[in-house]
């Protein structure tokens, strides 16, 4: 299963097949943040769902990427350390930000699907 | 609760053109356009960027006591500012800390523009009306001029299509000229550290001066954002955040603002508010200094983290700091004990509760490029 999954923080989630899954921020979170210049990537490690696992510097400002689940930190993307502009060109590819297992694979399936977090950020826009 | 925004006369351009709006100071602002900060504040060091600044305060100082009167207010020699310049000031308190910071040029005919803070512009009014209503007239341009900046090094090569006479200014002259047919009031000044033009333009007028000059190949519209990386670059103090009024202008390391005249030893010594407090302070050194900062790590740091030395005691905090552009690099300014201002020495930031080293610098962090002739 490779389709996405999404967080009302503007992350995105997709399962791999080896049981780990990738996390990411939404091309709209990162307009939103502007020019991404630095971003602290996470220990590998556990971490509680909502704890900041990571932060993203843009020009402007710092904003944190929470643990979307419970979960352990497996892998941290490499090339963020010098080329952090990846998250802005490609926030859904090469601009990933860290792999983890979740405690419960099966809450994943429960997040917002494409369509949810569609009807999300618009109702954002509106409100 | 929410209240409405004031807007400059370029709003509607800012929209069209994309921009994403923040509030600023009560203004509703273009933070940045579809090109983003970090190719803005690119243009700008490469070509030339547009910037309103219509939220900033104009003032118009008139009668033949103008400048005298002025002088009580501000460390700096106003008296003997030649006509058709500039001159950067401030305003000082009693306890000789910095109520805000202005520019101030010389129009002749006994008549003084200042450029005050948007943020500071209805208290500067009431300042000046209180302590020298009574020796000039004071008129308030807020709403009547807009304000314009152009700025880069093909600056001069854009505005001299329109109006060729603003190429033989140097930094810092002002003169009144027309612009595509408009009156305007021209300084060869900013706020980027590049050479290039303010330009204070009728409100009525702005957006047709301000599409003109976008029509020329090496202009862009440029956000507060860019504005804001391209004088933390040039190394320029930001009221509200690099000083206040409990901040002296020799603990904003601003010292070469106050002019030799009227410094201590000077031949119009004092005269302005705090002056005492600022001399003895000048003699006696400040306790804790503005400083140049550079984390050695690729975290930026901002404004109010803590700084501490190797023992982890804190010894200063950030007043401004992000990511340099064309630095390609973080940087930032502090305020530090007297004790670690000598350039090199090295300190830390606490960000996210982590010490990021930083070494303090000389500021600009970017070679100004302001044209002198």
């Amino acid at each position: 299963m490779s389709e996405l999954r999404f967080t009302e923080d503007h992350e995105w989630l997709r399962a791999e097949a080896d049981g780990s899954v990738t996390v990411g921020i939404t091309a709209f979170a990162q307009d939103a943040l502007g020019d991404v210049v630095f971003v602290q990537l996470p220990e590998l490690q556990s971490y509680d769902k909502g704890a900041e696992a990571a932060t993203v510097e843009s020009v402007k400002a710092a904003s944190g990427v929470y643990m979307p689940l419970d979960g352990k930190v497996v892998e941290t993307n490499p090339a963020l350390d010098a080329n952090p502009e990846l998250v802005n060109e490609e926030p859904l590819g090469q601009g990933w930000f860290f792999r983890f297992i979740p405690s419960n694979p099966d809450a994943v399936g429960q997040l917002l699907t494409q369509d949810a977090y569609d009807r999300l950020i618009k109702a954002n826009a509106e409100a | 609760m929410t209240t409405e925004l004031l807007k400059t006369p370029l709003n509607a351009l800012h929209r069209e053109l994309g921009a994403k709006m923040v509030e600023f100071a009560g203004y509703d602002m273009p933070v940045q356009y579809p090109a983003g900060v970090m190719k803005e504040h690119l243009h700008t060091r490469d070509q030339a960027g547009l910037f309103d600044v219509s939220h900033m305060g104009q003032i118009l100082l008139s009668g033949a006591n103008a400048a005298k009167a002025l002088e009580t207010l501000v460390p700096v020699d106003i008296i003997d500012l030649p006509v058709g310049m500039q001159r950067y000031a401030m305003f000082t308190n009693e306890n000789g800390g910095i109520l805000d910071d202005l520019m101030v040029a010389n129009l002749g005919n006994n008549q003084l523009m200042l450029v005050v803070n948007a943020a500071c512009k209805n208290e500067d009014l009431a300042h000046l009306k209180q302590h020298i209503g009574g020796q000039c007239e004071i008129k308030p341009l807020f709403d009547e001029r807009a304000l314009l900046a152009l700025q880069g090094p093909h600056a001069v090569t854009a505005l001299a299509r329109l109006a060729p006479e603003v190429a033989k200014m140097t930094f810092m002259q002002y003169t009144s000229t027309k612009i595509d047919g408009i009156d305007c009031f021209v300084s060869r000044s900013g706020y980027t550290g590049e050479d290039g033009y303010e330009i204070s333009v009728p409100a009525d007028q702005a957006q047709s001066l301000a599409r003109r000059l976008l029509a020329e190949p090496e202009v862009a519209p440029i956000g507060l954002g860019a504005r804001d990386s391209l004088r933390l670059e040039a190394g320029l103090c930001l009221y509200g955040h690099d000083m206040d009024a409990d901040t002296t202008p020799i603990e904003a390391n601003l010292l070469w603002a106050i002019s030799k005249v009227r410094r201590a030893d000077g031949a119009r010594a004092g005269g302005f508010p705090g002056a005492d407090k600022i001399f003895a302070q000048h003699q006696s050194g400040a306790a804790r200094k503005r400083v140049g900062l550079l984390p050695q790590e690729r975290t930026p740091v901002r404004e109010g983290a803590e700084i501490v030395d190797a023992d982890g005691t804190t010894i200063g905090i950030v007043c401004s700091g992000g990511f340099g552009p064309t630095l390609s690099a973080p940087l930032a300014m502090g305020y530090v004990n007297a004790s670690f201002t000598a350039l090199e020495t090295p300190v830390w930031a606490i960000v996210r509760g982590k010490k990021v080293p930083m070494q303090v610098t000389k500021t600009p962090f970017v070679p100004p490029r302001y044209f002198r002739g």
